[in-house]
């Protein structure tokens, strides 16, 4: 429990160095940190699976093509001058988080057994999925077998990139 | 971008660093009944080992010879999902019903473990020609205008 909070200040920090540095490449490997720590986040967090496809995605997949597209386009951030935030979105800002802060205190408690996401479907995987798809890790089994729907769409979701990638980039390439 | 680079330490290095990392992508995709892991995870990996070697090597280099391959393969992933999920209508059950797999032998939670092997598979195949097709197509840019150019 101890490092959650630095963890937090260092993703928080990471997050607003990203958006503020000028170098895009710097601000791509601090966004890749960002990631990194995410992924320590949710490993602390008990999320093994989340943490794994954040550190392989974000801090991986995601810096490459990132750094690919800045390699045909500008390295700087051409804009000499940010104008300073209005006083409308400093006050609405502020408003927004105090009402997200006010409403996070009526979540229940991490790992409350109570809670409605640990007693509506979740125990029947826990206790039915090892007997009936012989597979030891539950997040695999609800992904590919209880949910197979849903990955089969977000598959399709992969591939439409990919073609629509190839569509709008590639010039009469082989 | 997608010329062979030139320097011996960069080239030497990636041709320990990428088999090893294609074995642990293999590895992350089958073991992923077993512990954290999966199709989806496994096939990223694979993506990132062969964008690596499009970067060290080339794309028409011959120590490439998988990466110009894998581009036909657009949709090979998607057709193995759904294949799975039409034997399942052809066994006679739901579509992606691991239970009508009709596969002689096996008990119902055994054809579960197979269709589950089975689409993690096609989601690996889909997630690596993507990620491999997606490199491709944002550094062929500069090809295009140095063919056009020179």
């Amino acid at each position: 429990m101890t490092f959650e909070l630095p963890l937090l200040i260092f993703l928080v920090m990471t997050a607003a160095g990203a958006i503020l540095v000028k170098d895009l490449i710097s601000s791509v490997f601090i966004l890749g940190t960002y990631s990194f720590t995410l992924a320590l986040v949710w490993a602390l967090l008990g999320a093994v699976d989340v943490a794994f496809v954040e550190a392989v995605v974000g801090a991986g997949l995601a810096t490459v093509f990132f750094l690919l597209t800045l390699f045909s386009t500008l390295e700087k951030d051409t804009r000499l001058r940010r104008s300073p935030m209005p006083w409308t979105a400093m006050v609405g800002l502020s408003i927004v988080a105090i009402l997200l802060l006010y409403g996070a205190a009526d979540l229940p408690a991490f790992g409350d057994p109570g809670s409605p996401a640990s007693t509506h479907i979740s125990p029947f995987y826990l206790e039915n999925s090892v007997g009936q798809t012989r597979t030891p890790n539950v997040v695999t089994a609800i992904l590919m077998d209880y949910r197979s729907l849903d990955t089969l769409v977000e598959t399709i979701v992969i591939f439409t990139a990919g073609i629509a990638c190839a569509l709008i980039l590639r010039k009469g390439d082989s | 971008m997608i010329q062979a680079h030139d320097s011996v330490i960069v080239r030497t290095l990636g041709r320990i660093v990428i088999p090893v990392a294609q074995l642990f992508g293999i590895y992350v995709l089958v073991f992923g009944q077993h512990g954290p892991g999966g199709g989806f995870v496994g096939g990223v990996i694979l993506a990132a080992s062969m964008i690596l070697a499009i970067l060290i090597f080339g794309r028409d280099a011959p120590d490439s010879w998988l990466v110009p391959k894998v581009l036909h393969g657009d949709g090979l992933g998607l057709l193995i999902f759904v294949g799975v999920g039409g034997l399942c209508l052809i066994g006679g059950g739901q579509f992606l019903n691991y239970s009508h797999l009709e596969i002689p032998g096996l008990d119902d939670a055994s054809r579960h473990y197979v269709g589950i092997l089975m689409t993690q598979f096609g989601v690996a195949a889909d997630v690596a020609v993507t990620g491999v097709s997606i490199a491709v197509s944002l550094s062929a840019d500069d090809e295009d205008e140095e063919a056009t150019h020179g």
